[in-house]
C-alpha cells in the first residue's frame, strides 16, 4: 500500500506561504503548518496595543492562513535560539537589522527538526526567486537548502518549475507539472491565484513581517546594544522597542513613554521590573526608566514625563515615582517645554 | 478547573503557552486562560478550532479576558 506522504510547512500568515502550502496539499499530500516565533514578528494585535489602534483586526496572520487551507498549524517559540541569528549573522545584514538569509536557513533548519521528529517526509516554504533582495534570489536558495540541512527535501512550490527537481518530485510524491514556475517581485500572479482559491482576505504586511526590517526598530536595537555595552537582548527588551516613545536624555537611562491608554495599560505590567513614573495632578502618560538612572536625574525625567502630560501648559505637575521595592515618592516639578526636549534623546 | 496565566503577554505567547500545557492534557479536560492582550479573543478561537478543542466560555472584564477551553481529543 502506498504510504502517504506529509509534509510540514512554514507558514508566515503572508500570501506566499499559504499558497505554497495549498499547492502541495491539494496534490492529496498531508500538510501540517509551522510558524516560528521570533519575538520580533509583527502582528495586528501586537500594534493594536495602541488605544487609536483598537479597530484593527486583531488576528494572528498565519492561525488565519492555516484555518482557510484547512491544516493544523503548530506556532513555536524560538526566541532564544534565535538571537545568536540577530546578534551573529553569517550572511550579514539587509537594509536595516534583518538577517533574512540566515533567518530563512535558521527556520528551515528547525522545520527539518520538527519533520524528523513527527516522522514527516519534506518541507514546503513560500520562496519565490527574485522576491527579496537578499534571502529569495536564484544563487540563495541552494544556500539555505544546504546550509539548513533540509537538501533535496525543501520544496518552493511557487518556483519549483524554475529549480532543480527535488526529492518529492523525483520520488512522485508530487507532480512538478502542477507546481508554479513563479520569479520576480510582482505579486500579480500570487493575486490571481489567491483569488481562484477564494482567499480575499490575505495580510499584505507593508513592511514585510518582521520588525528587523524597520529602520525605527533597528535604531532603537542598536542604541540598545550601544548603552548596555553589549550585543545582546532579552525577550522583554525587543517587546518594549515595539511599545510607546523612547528617549534617551543621557547616556545611562532611557524613558519609555507611553502614548495613549493602551500602551499605558500595555507598560503597567512592567512596574514591578522598572522604575515608574506617572503624574498624579493632571492625567498622562506612564514611563518605564530602563537603565541605572541615579537620583539627581529624577528631576528631568519628571519634568519630561510632565511635558507629555496633561499638566504640559501648568506650572507644576506632581509626578509619582515608583521604585520596583514599591518604595515611593513625589516631585512636584515643571514641565519642559517643547524646545528643551532635544531632537538628539528622541530615538 | 486548571488556570493558564498568560496575562501582560502578547499574542501569539498565551497561544504558544496553551498549546504546551494541551500537550499535557487528556480529552474533556479543561483549562481556563486568563489574558490580557485583546488578541487571544480571536487567537484561541482560532487555534482551538484548527486543532480540534472546544471553546466552553469566553467572559471580558475590565481588566482581562477568561477563556475556558475543553480538550477535544483530535490530536490524541
Amino acid at each position: 500500500m502506498k504510504r502517504q506522504r506529509k509534509a510540514v510547512a512554514l507558514i508566515s500568515g503572508g500570501l506566499d506561504s499559504m499558497l505554497a502550502a495549498k499547492l502541495v496539499k491539494e496534490q492529496g499530500v498531508e500538510v501540517e503548518g509551522i510558524n516560528f516565533f521570533t519575538g520580533f514578528c509583527v502582528e495586528g494585535h501586537t500594534q493594536a496595543i495602541r488605544h487609536s489602534k483598537r479597530d484593527k483586526i486583531k488576528r494572528n496572520n498565519a492561525l488565519w492562513a492555516a484555518e482557510q487551507i484547512g491544516i493544523k498549524l503548530h506556532i513555536v517559540e524560538v526566541i532564544e535560539e534565535y538571537k545568536d541569528i540577530v546578534i551573529n549573522p553569517k550572511h550579514g545584514y539587509g537594509a536595516n537589522l534583518n538577517p533574512c538569509l540566515d533567518c530563512k536557513g535558521f527556520m528551515v533548519a528547525k522545520a527539518l527538526e520538527w519533520m524528523h521528529q513527527h516522522d514527516f517526509d519534506f518541507i514546503v516554504t513560500g520562496e519565490v526567486i527574485g522576491q527579496r533582495p537578499m534571502s529569495q534570489r536564484a544563487e540563495t536558495m541552494p544556500i539555505i537548502a544546504k546550509e539548513s540541512g533540509a537538501d533535496d527535501r525543501l520544496v518552493r512550490p511557487l518556483s519549483a518549475k524554475l529549480l532543480p527537481p527535488t526529492l518529492p518530485e523525483t520520488e512522485g510524491w508530487i507532480d512538478r507539472e502542477k507546481l508554479r514556475s513563479l520569479s520576480g517581485r510582482s505579486r500579480k500572479p500570487q493575486i490571481a491565484m489567491a483569488k481562484d482559491y477564494g482567499y480575499l482576505d490575505f495580510a499584505q504586511p507593508a513592511g514585510g513581517c518582521c520588525f528587523l526590517t524597520d529602520e525605527k526598530y533597528a535604531d532603537k536595537l542598536r542604541d540598545l546594544w550601544q548603552a548596555r555595552g553589549d550585543r545582546d537582548y532579552e525577550f522583554d527588551d525587543i517587546m518594549l522597542l515595539k511599545i510607546g516613545r523612547h528617549l534617551r536624555p543621557k547616556p545611562h537611562f532611557k524613558m519609555i513613554i507611553s502614548r495613549d491608554a493602551g500602551e499605558t495599560r500595555f507598560l503597567h505590567g512592567y512596574r514591578k521590573q522598572f522604575i515608574s513614573l506617572y503624574p498624579t495632578s493632571h492625567k498622562g502618560p506612564l514611563c518605564l526608566i530602563d537603565g541605572a538612572i541615579k537620583a539627581e536625574d529624577l528631576p528631568l525625567a519628571s519634568s519630561i514625563v510632565a511635558r507629555y502630560s496633561q499638566g504640559r501648559d501648568a506650572e507644576e505637575v506632581t509626578i509619582n515615582i515608583r521604585f520596583p521595592n514599591l518604595h515611593e515618592q513625589e516631585l512636584n516639578i515643571s514641565p519642559l517645554s517643547p524646545k528643551e526636549v532635544q531632537r538628539d534623546w528622541i530615538l | 478547573m486548571e488556570e493558564l496565566d498568560t496575562r501582560h503577554l502578547l499574542c501569539p505567547m498565551p497561544v504558544i503557552k496553551l498549546q504546551k500545557r494541551m500537550e499535557l492534557l487528556t480529552p474533556t479536560d479543561r483549562i481556563r486562560v486568563r489574558a490580557t492582550d485583546p488578541g487571544v479573543l480571536h487567537d484561541i478561537p482560532a487555534w482551538c478550532r484548527i486543532h480540534g478543542h472546544q471553546v466552553m466560555n469566553v467572559v471580558e472584564l475590565e481588566e482581562e479576558i477568561l477563556i475556558d477551553v475543553e480538550y477535544g481529543g483530535a490530536d490524541k
